[in-house]
C-alpha cells in the first residue's frame, strides 16, 4: 500500500516539474512562430482597407479621407531634420482633422525600420524614403507596394481649387517620380547641384568662379599656391557627389540624351565620347585634391572648406543648411554652375542640375491612404511649403513658394543660378533609385577615377560592364524614361 | 497479494514515460527555441537562395540554381572570399603567436622562485590591462581607429609619424594596406582575450613538470616550445577555431572603418558586408541568401578541416 509511488512530498515535486514542462509545450508560441517565417506571412490578405475607411469626398476633402482615422508618418531624420513635420505638416493635419491621431515616427534608418513591416503587411501611411540606408523604391512598386499618385497629382490645390496641384509645381517634378510611366514617388525638395566655395574668401582673394576647365585648372594651380586645396569631396561615404559632377558635365556636352540613355542602360552609353571627356577632364582636377580626403566623410570634408582649407566642393542646396552650426561669420557660401568643357558642347555655362529630390511615398496596403494623400495635398500648399523652406533651409517644389521668405546667402545663390540657367536645367539621373548595384559601381569606379587608380577610359569601360550586367540581370525589372 | 504484482508490465512502461517524460519535458523549451531561432532561419536561407525574392513580397519565384552559378563570376564575391583566406591564415597566426608571447610572459617569463613558476614583474597589471580592447563594444573600437587611422595629419598615426617627419599613410585608402590595418584592428581588440584562455591553459600545468625540465637545464626557450607549447595544444586549438570564426565576419569594423564600405576598389570587403548589401541596399534577397549558404560551407568546411588537421596525440598528465 504505502509503497506505490514514495513519499507524497516526492510526486508533488516530480508532477510540478512535469506540468511546468508541459505547460511550456503546449502554450509556447512555438507553432505559430514557426509558420511565421520570412517568406510566409501576411501579403496575400492585406488587400487596401482604404476604401472601407473613406469617407465621402468633396471639393474640400477630395480623397475622402475619414476625420478620425489614424495617421502614421515615418520621416527620415538626416539634414532636413524632422521639425517640419512635426510642427508643420502634422500640426496642419490635425488642424483639419482635429479628430485624428498622428503618429510621428523618425528614424536615420527607413530600410531597416520598415522593411520587416512590409514583409508583413503592417505598413505605416506616409513615408519618406531618404537617406543611405532608403529603399528601393522601383523593388517596391514591382512588389504592387507603392500607391499610384495620379490622384494627388490630379487633385485640386490647397492655396487655389481652381488648379490642379501638378499645375502649381516646379516643372518636371511629376516627371521625376515616375516608375513604369506612373507617379509613384513625389519628390519634395527642389536642389541645385554645382560647385560651392566661399564669397568672401574669393571677393578677398580677387578669384572668380570659373567658367572653362582650362580657366579651372588655371584658377586651381592658383588657389594651390595660396595654401589651399583648390577642389576636394570626401571619397569615404560621399562619392557620389562627385559622380554627379562627372554626369553634369557629360550632360552639358552632349545634351541630356546622355544621361537618359544611362538611365535607359543603353548600349553604350558609358562608353560615349562625352562621358570619357568629362571624366578624363575630371580626373584632371582630382590630381589636385589630397589623397587623404578619400578616407574622410563629408562632415570631415565640409568642415575643413568652412576652415578655409578646401576653395571648391561639389555639393547640392542644403550644403549651407547641414554646416550651419560650423559655418564662421568669415564664410559665405556662393554655388557656381560647373565649368563648360568645350566650346561645342550643346549646354551653356549657365546651366544647372536641379532636380526634385527627397522621396516620399505612400504604400499602397496603408490602412489610411486617403490621409496619406491628404497629408501630401498638405505638403504642397503654399503654407506647407514655405514652412518646410524654413524649418529645413531647402526650396520646396512647389513654385514661388519662397516668395517673401528671406533666403539666405547659400539659397538665395542658387535661387539666382536657377533664374541664370533658365530653361537649360541638366536632368536628374533616375537609376540612382532604380539600379542601386549600378549606383554602387558608380561610387567605386568614381573614387578610383578621382585619385588616380583607373584613367577615363577605364573607368567608361567598367560602367558599361555593369551596366550591360544589370542589363542582362533578369531578376531585376527594368524601367525606362523619355524626359 | 499485493496490488504491485498484477500490473508489473504496465508500471513498468510508465516508470519509463516518467522518466523521459520528464527528461523530454526540460529538453523541450532549448530544443524548440533552438529550432525556431537557429534551425528554421537556416532552413528558410537554403529555400530563399533558390528564389529570387525581393525581400517585399510574399511571393518569391523559384529560380533553381542560378543565383549560385550568378555567384560563381562574382567578382566582389570573389575578392571576398579571397580577403576572407587571407583573414583565416594571417589573423589566427599574428594572434595566437603575439598572446602566446604574452602569456608565457605573464605566466613563466619570470623563472623559477622558490620552485614555482612565475611571470615578469607587474604581471598583474598587465593582464588586466591587456584585456581592455576585449571590453569595448566593437563599434566603439571602429570609432576609435577611425580617428586612429584618419589619412591626414589629424590622425593618430599620422600624427605620430608626423612628429619623426615621416609623411602621411593612407592606412585605410592605400588598396594593399587597408584590409591589413583592420586586420590590426581584429588583433588588437582579441589578443587580450586570448593571453586570458592561454594562461588558464598554462596555470593548469603541474609545476613539477617545469621543476624537472629545469633540473634538466631547460632554458625559457625550451620551457616554452617543449614543456608549455605541446602541454596547451588543445587550447590553442580552441583558439584558432575561434578565430578562424571570427574571420569569416568583420563586417561591423570593416562596414565603420573602410571607404565606401568595402572599398577602396573592394580591397576590404567580406562577404557578410556583401550579403548585407545585396539584401538591404539591392534588395535582392534571393541572391544574398546564396551568399549566406556559400559562408556557411565555408565556414563549415573551415571548422571541421581546423580540428582534423590539428588533432595530435593528447598528452595524458
Amino acid at each position: 500500500m504505502t509503497n506505490s509511488a514514495g513519499s507524497p512530498k516526492d510526486i508533488t515535486r516530480r508532477q510540478m516539474l512535469r506540468r511546468i514542462g508541459l505547460t511550456a509545450l503546449v502554450a509556447g508560441p512555438a507553432g505559430s512562430m514557426l509558420s511565421a517565417c520570412a517568406t510566409g506571412g501576411g501579403g496575400s490578405d492585406a488587400t487596401p482597407t482604404a476604401a472601407s475607411s473613406a469617407a465621402a469626398t468633396s471639393a474640400a476633402n477630395p480623397f475622402g479621407v475619414k476625420a478620425d482615422a489614424a495617421l502614421e508618418v515615418v520621416i527620415f531624420k538626416g539634414g532636413l531634420g524632422d521639425s517640419y513635420a512635426t510642427d508643420v505638416h502634422e500640426p496642419l493635419y490635425k488642424k483639419e482633422f482635429p479628430g485624428a491621431t498622428v503618429k510621428h515616427v523618425a528614424t536615420q534608418q527607413i530600410a531597416q525600420t520598415l522593411q520587416p513591416r512590409f514583409a508583413s503587411g503592417d505598413v505605416p501611411d506616409f513615408i519618406a524614403n531618404s537617406g543611405s540606408d532608403l529603399m528601393d523604391n522601383g523593388a517596391l512598386q514591382t512588389e504592387g507596394q507603392l500607391l499610384d499618385l495620379t490622384a494627388l497629382f490630379e487633385a485640386p490645390s490647397i492655396d487655389d481649387p481652381s488648379k490642379k496641384i501638378k499645375d502649381t509645381l516646379i516643372p518636371g517634378t511629376v516627371e521625376s517620380g515616375l516608375i513604369a510611366g506612373k507617379p509613384y514617388i513625389l519628390n519634395y525638395v527642389s536642389s541645385g547641384y554645382g560647385l560651392w566655395y566661399n564669397a568672401k574668401l574669393f571677393q578677398e582673394k580677387g578669384w572668380a568662379a570659373p567658367k572653362t576647365f582650362d580657366e579651372f585648372k588655371t584658377l586651381c594651380e592658383t588657389i594651390k599656391k595660396a595654401g589651399l586645396t583648390p577642389y576636394a569631396y570626401a571619397g569615404k561615404n560621399a562619392s557620389y557627389y562627385q559622380y554627379w559632377m562627372i554626369l553634369i558635365t557629360a550632360a552639358k556636352v552632349e545634351g541630356n540624351q546622355v544621361l537618359l540613355d544611362i538611365d535607359n542602360l543603353a548600349d553604350g552609353a558609358w562608353t560615349k565620347d562625352s562621358v570619357k571627356q568629362s571624366a578624363a577632364a575630371w580626373a584632371e582636377i582630382g590630381k589636385f585634391m589630397d589623397k587623404s580626403y578619400e578616407g574622410l566623410i563629408h562632415t570631415e570634408v565640409q568642415t575643413r572648406q568652412n576652415q578655409d582649407k578646401i576653395a571648391f566642393y561639389p555639393s547640392g542646396s542644403w550644403l549651407e543648411n547641414e554646416q550651419k552650426s560650423n559655418t564662421p561669420a568669415t564664410f559665405e557660401y556662393a554655388v557656381t554652375p560647373t565649368p563648360s568643357l568645350t566650346s561645342a558642347d550643346k549646354m551653356p555655362f549657365e546651366a544647372i542640375r536641379s532636380a526634385a529630390g527627397e522621396p516620399y511615398i505612400i504604400p499602397a496596403k496603408a490602412k489610411n491612404t486617403a490621409g496619406a494623400l491628404e497629408y501630401a495635398r498638405i505638403m504642397l500648399s503654399k503654407e506647407g511649403a514655405k514652412g518646410f523652406t524654413e524649418k529645413s533651409g531647402s526650396l520646396t517644389v512647389v513654385s514661388g513658394a519662397a516668395e517673401g521668405l528671406s533666403l539666405s546667402p547659400g539659397l538665395k545663390s542658387v535661387n539666382d543660378a536657377l533664374t541664370a540657367a533658365g530653361a537649360n536645367i541638366v536632368t536628374y539621373s533616375s537609376f540612382e533609385n532604380w539600379y542601386k548595384e549600378l549606383e554602387t559601381e558608380l561610387r567605386k569606379q568614381t573614387n578610383s577615377l578621382m585619385f588616380g587608380r583607373i584613367s577615363a577610359d577605364e573607368f567608361c569601360a567598367n560602367m558599361q560592364k555593369k551596366a550591360d550586367s544589370v542589363k542582362a540581370d533578369s531578376s531585376i525589372t527594368k524601367q525606362n524614361r523619355t524626359v | 497479494m499485493r496490488h504491485g504484482d498484477v500490473g508489473g508490465a504496465g508500471r513498468l512502461a510508465s516508470n519509463k514515460m516518467r522518466k523521459y517524460g520528464f527528461i523530454f519535458s526540460f529538453l523541450v523549451i532549448p530544443v524548440v527555441l533552438y529550432a525556431i531561432f537557429v534551425i528554421s532561419p537556416y532552413a528558410q536561407a537554403f529555400y530563399i537562395s533558390l528564389t529570387n525574392w525581393r525581400g517585399i513580397s510574399a511571393n518569391p519565384q523559384f529560380v533553381g540554381l542560378e543565383n549560385f552559378t550568378r555567384l560563381l563570376s562574382d567578382d566582389v564575391f570573389w575578392a571576398a572570399v579571397r580577403h576572407h583566406a587571407l583573414l583565416l591564415i594571417a589573423m589566427p597566426l599574428i594572434t595566437i603567436a603575439i598572446a602566446l608571447f604574452f602569456s608565457f610572459l605573464l605566466n613563466l617569463g619570470g623563472g623559477s622562485k622558490g620552485g614555482r613558476m612565475s611571470g615578469v614583474a607587474g604581471s598583474k597589471f598587465y593582464r588586466v590591462v591587456y584585456f581592455f580592447p576585449q571590453v569595448l563594444a566593437v563599434a566603439v573600437v571602429g570609432v576609435l581607429f577611425q580617428a586612429i587611422y584618419r589619412p591626414d595629419a589629424t590622425g593618430v598615426l599620422n600624427g605620430l609619424l608626423g612628429i619623426f617627419h615621416i609623411g602621411e599613410v593612407g592606412w585605410l585608402i592605400n588598396t594593399n594596406l587597408a584590409l591589413w590595418s583592420i586586420m590590426g584592428v581584429v588583433i588588437w581588440q582579441s589578443v587580450g582575450f586570448y593571453v586570458v584562455l592561454f594562461s588558464a591553459g598554462m596555470s593548469a600545468i603541474p609545476s613539477d613538470v617545469f621543476e624537472a625540465a629545469a633540473l634538466d637545464g631547460a632554458g625559457r626557450f625550451r620551457l616554452f616550445f617543449s614543456i608549455t607549447l605541446p602541454l596547451i595544444w588543445d587550447t590553442i586549438q580552441v583558439g584558432w577555431v575561434y578565430l578562424g570564426i571570427a574571420a569569416f565576419d568583420c563586417f561591423a569594423l570593416v562596414q565603420v572603418l573602410s571607404v565606401d564600405r568595402g572599398g577602396p576598389d573592394n580591397a576590404t570587403t567580406v562577404l557578410p558586408l556583401e550579403i548585407w548589401r545585396t539584401a538591404f541596399t539591392f534588395s535582392k534577397f534571393g541572391y544574398a541568401s546564396a551568399m549566406g549558404v556559400a559562408l556557411f560551407f565555408l565556414t563549415i568546411t573551415f571548422a571541421a578541416l581546423s580540428l582534423r588537421v590539428t588533432r595530435r596525440e593528447r598528452i595524458e598528465l
